[in-house]
């Protein structure tokens, strides 16, 4: 049942091939048996799965079932869950049970959905590499040595390790798509707005957005046609209706113009990785779109402009995070700032502390119009130059990241060098644009991935484009052999 | 050479709205601590703030009463530091594009001058918690139904010279917010508070140091602030000394202040716009709105009581002021059909008797009806001055309508002048040396001696007698 993907998974429910508790039960079973090594999850909620699935299948048998039925789904650990540990990664929230449930969860809950467990992260979802949680790194299934990107790295590696059919994540300078292509899977980011951030929580609250990750581009359609919408409690969300995204998998794409950013293929990129984004570029030109050069040329300052928005804003939204209502509190404080001062130095760990430092320098006085006024305004030059690409071509495509998956502890001290890993997919996140990973092939073994951005709210388009490629091609169909029964 | 004082104010007004600024939890209203915050309110992971559109009527509408220019798209930001009773760490509030820009309020003093305070500008923020240091040994307490409650924050130009203007100045403002029904405008409740910017200076110098003195809840504690912090400022400078920018906390119990915190300890609050919130936007047709929602301003409203009721300035300048007070004032004089006594009714006897109570006139047990009442019987001849002062607290004890007290207490003025006549008759036939007295004396010493026979009748008459007819009677009768 876990080489099906999702699409396929709803219609052998449908078809009465086997139940959702089957279903269920198969997937506890494999994190059960493969968990241990790939550390993907958190938290594994057996109890309620199970439970969810009988109510699912008892829907099913009386006809009454959602978008997700039944289908099973692994959680990020940013998103709130009621009554169960939401943990974000950190030492922080190790203890923290959340009262309420994230929007997201809440909808694809709505539509029949099992929640199979939490998924491991970067702690507070700062990092490329999933090297930064509390609960240890998480391992990539295609080697185990090497790490699968973050910050959704949980996400990425129990649906690339097939311990999960689906997977929520968040991407907030390209935490689903880059652990996407590090594990040969397909994952979202929709545009700001279009999914709900009540109940994520945040890092970088103008850039933070939730997305599905899954094995094809049409189960990511499934997911986001069940996660979109307007909601009130966010005032970030945005009122704009959502597209019928699984009807338009299969649009023609004839004609369909594909720009390909030079800043995307640079002298210093590794060939084979260019090579292989340019593969699947032909391979689309092939089904009948036509492929134009354009030109971003602010997108070079997006690097240094996210990591002055981002730790900006972290270091604000953390602030809350003190040892007085919830979280992490230092035992025996001897006053208020020891108890904050002990609280958070314990609490967070040293990528999170770093962020809150930076951010906290670009916000100060003297500081503020060097640091993040300059960033906001590059922030607008990054968006004016996608606007004017969009006015030529419909997608824009180029490689999601510079290498496939590096080794555990390659980067860890090296946090710039981490940082460029997400080199291709921050811009995307300062103009607020949706933009998908698919897989598109290996390099020595390892999958490697390449994006497809789109102009606001055209998900559906992304969607049919990379519907269209995994029509033609099968990398998104390929596997890791875990050892032990497969 | 003689000193200059330079006054500005900082003035937290809480909107009386439905819901809190962000949380949509409804305001507290003394509850049990923490009964009245959500998980927006105190601050929970992944928690989102939606702006509550009638705290932006309401501040815009505040805007529009001082001819301010309204701000289209009005920002808020994060205030960053630290405090038990701040759940997010941060302050949402207004720095660069407040909703409510520069303004101004004239106010009236004393001497009859007046004179305009200008409005730096008015912005919207988010009320803290409450830290309760007492009942927990070595520990303190954090209440959070206070958080998120919404104020406008009424920031003044240095422009008042002493503390006589502030309270002018204050006094203005809470009619002007109470007017316009955007503040419930209780000081007792923290409804209004006042931090007090003074400085020094020798006239035509340039502004001095100023301190601030923060968090004074009424208009005599401010008043006294400002005359201890001047005081204080002069002695330092006359000895010689300088002015250190600081934080001040004054304590109206004792009538001291002490600094709480110098401009070196201050906090960088490295202010940004909350990304968690769009600019709101106030459209020309919510301006238009609003403007035809305008309740009647204390300034026209007074030109209306002078003109319509020919009170005094002094008069229609306190009955004018405050909203209940003004619509109490309105019932009653149209009820009594006469506005003076209406007037000195409201500003006499109610005002003193609230007074003593610790009332305030929406909660008087005497309604603006039953006043009007009163004086109605009052301008008919049905009761005496002082038998409308008895009525008065029988209806504040809940004896019912002044009509219904005279009536089951008889209290109706003796005017028949034949029963009259008699009582007359019967007292100076039953004293006959006090008569005798009273004819054997000269003018001005029978106007004293007279007071006996009517203390006599009215006794007789357990006070009912018309005085009027009583004094014309006894005159006629005793010669």
């Amino acid at each position: 049942m876990h080489t099906k993907t999702l699409t396929e998974l709803k219609a052998g429910l449908a078809a009465g091939e086997f139940s959702s508790r089957e279903l269920t039960e198969h997937f506890l079973g494999r994190i059960q048996q493969f968990d241990a090594d790939i550390n993907s999850f958190v938290t594994v909620t057996e109890q309620q799965a199970l439970a969810q699935a009988d109510a699912a299948d008892a829907a099913l048998a009386g006809g009454k079932g959602g978008l997700l039925t039944g289908l099973p789904i692994a959680h990020k650990d940013i998103f709130c869950t009621e009554g169960v540990r939401t943990s974000c990664g950190s030492k922080m929230l190790d203890t923290f049970i959340a009262p309420y449930t994230a929007t997201v969860v809440e909808k694809m809950a709505a539509e029949g959905a099992v929640m199979l467990g939490k998924t491991n992260m970067d702690e507070f979802a700062m990092g490329s590499s999933n090297e930064t949680s509390y609960y240890g790194p998480v391992k990539n299934p295609w080697d185990r040595e090497r790490v699968p990107g973050g910050s959704s790295g949980g996400a990425a590696a129990c649906l690339g390790a097939r311990l999960a059919p689906a997977a929520t994540g968040t991407d907030t300078g390209g935490s689903i798509r880059q652990p996407a292509a590090l594990n040969g899977i397909t994952g979202l980011k929709p545009t700001y707005g279009r999914v709900s951030r009540w109940g994520m929580i945040a890092f970088a609250s103008s850039l933070d957005q939730a997305g599905p990750m899954g094995l094809s581009a049409a189960d990511c359609a499934l997911m986001l046609q069940a996660m979109a919408g307007h909601d009130h409690r966010d005032s970030t969300s945005l009122n704009e209706k959502v597209d019928d995204y699984l009807g338009a998998l299969n649009d023609d794409i004839r004609g369909l113009t594909i720009g390909v950013p030079e800043e995307f293929f640079p002298d210093t990129l590794d060939g084979a990785i260019a090579d292989n984004s340019r593969e699947a570029i032909r391979e689309l030109e092939k089904l009948g779109a036509k492929v134009v050069s354009v030109s971003l040329p602010s997108i070079k300052l997006s690097v240094p402009a996210y990591y002055v928005i981002a730790p900006a804003e972290a270091s604000s939204n953390l602030s809350r995070f003190d040892g007085v209502r919830f979280g992490h509190r230092c035992d025996d404080p001897q006053d208020l700032e020891d108890l904050y001062k002990r609280s958070r130095s314990e609490g967070f760990g040293d990528e999170v502390k770093r962020r809150i430092l930076v951010g906290t320098y670009a916000l100060s006085a003297g500081y503020y119009d060097a640091y993040y006024r300059r960033a906001q305004q590059v922030r607008r030059l990054i968006r004016d130059d996608f606007a004017r690409a969009f006015e030529k071509v419909d997608v824009l495509m180029g490689p999601t990241a510079p290498e496939t998956a590096f080794k555990l502890g390659d980067k860890k001290d090296d946090p710039v060098s981490m940082y460029m890993a997400d080199v291709f997919t921050i811009g995307v996140n300062l103009a607020g644009l949706p933009a998908l990973s698919m897989p598109t092939g290996f390099i020595k073994g390892l999958p490697t991935g390449t994006q497809v951005i789109g102009n606001y709210f055209r998900e559906g388009q992304i969607l049919n484009v990379a519907h269209k490629y995994q029509q033609a091609t099968d990398w998104h169909k390929q596997a890791p052999v875990l050892g032990g029964a497969k | 050479m003689s000193w200059e004082v330079v006054i500005g104010l900082e003035i937290h007004v809480q909107l009386n709205t439905t819901s809190k600024l962000f949380s949509g939890s409804k305001l507290s209203t003394g509850a049990e601590p923490n009964t009245q915050a959500s998980l927006v309110d105190l601050g929970m992971p992944g928690t989102l703030p939606v702006v509550n559109r009638e705290a932006v009527r309401k501040a815009a509408l505040f805007g529009l009463a001082i001819n301010a220019d309204i701000c289209r798209h009005s920002v808020f930001e994060r205030k960053n530091y630290f405090y038990p009773d701040l759940p997010k760490g941060y302050q949402t509030t207004q720095l660069d594009k407040p909703v409510v820009g520069a303004g101004e309020v004239e106010i009236q003093l004393e001497s009859g001058e007046k004179k305009i305070v200008r409005i730096h500008h008015a912005h919207l923020e988010e009320d803290a918690g409450k830290s309760l240091h007492e009942d927990f040994h070595g520990m303190t307490g954090i209440d959070l139904n206070r958080a998120g409650t919404p104020l406008i924050e009424v920031v003044t130009e240095p422009d008042m010279r002493n503390a006589e203007e502030a309270v002018a100045f204050a006094r203005k403002l809470h009619a002007i917010v109470t007017s316009i029904g955007i503040c419930d405008g209780d000081m007792s409740q923290g409804n209004m508070r006042f931090d007090v910017n003074v400085s020094i200076r020798r006239p035509g110098d340039a502004l001095g140091t100023r301190t601030e003195t923060k968090n004074l809840n009424s208009f005599r504690f401010m008043e006294r602030a400002i005359k201890l912090e001047v005081e204080r400022q002069i002695d330092v400078l006359e000895d010689g000394g300088e002015i250190v920018q600081e934080t001040r906390l004054y304590n109206g119990d004792t009538h001291t202040a002490r600094s709480m915190r110098s401009k070196e300890d201050a906090n960088d609050y490295r202010y940004f716009p909350c990304p968690d919130l769009l600019p709101v936007e106030i459209t020309e047709a919510d301006l238009d709105a609003l403007k035809a929602s305008m309740p009647e301003l204390p300034d026209t409203r007074k030109a209306r009581f002078l003109a319509d009721y020919q009170l005094s300035e002094y008069d229609a300048d306190l009955l004018s002021g405050d909203l209940a007070t003004a619509a109490f004032f309105e019932v009653a004089a149209k009820a009594g059909g006469d506005a003076k006594l209406a007037a000195n009714w409201v500003m006499g006897e109610l005002a003193a008797k609230l007074n003593a109570e610790e009332k305030t006139i929406n909660d008087s047990p005497v309604s603006a009806d039953q006043l009007g009442q009163l004086i109605a019987r009052l301008k008919d001849g049905t009761i005496s001055s002082k038998i409308a002062k008895q009525v008065f607290e029988a209806c504040w004890a809940g004896e019912g309508d002044p009509d219904a007290v005279i009536e089951a207490k008889g209290l109706k003025q003796m005017s028949d002048s034949g029963e009259l006549e008699k009582i007359v008759d019967d007292i100076i036939a039953n004293n006959a040396p006090q008569v005798e007295d009273y004819r054997s004396s000269d003018d001005a010493k029978k106007k004293k001696k007279i007071g006996f026979f009517v203390g006599q009748a009215m006794k007789a008459t357990q006070g009912k007698a018309n005085p009027q007819q009583l004094n014309a009677l006894l005159k006629e009768k005793l010669g």
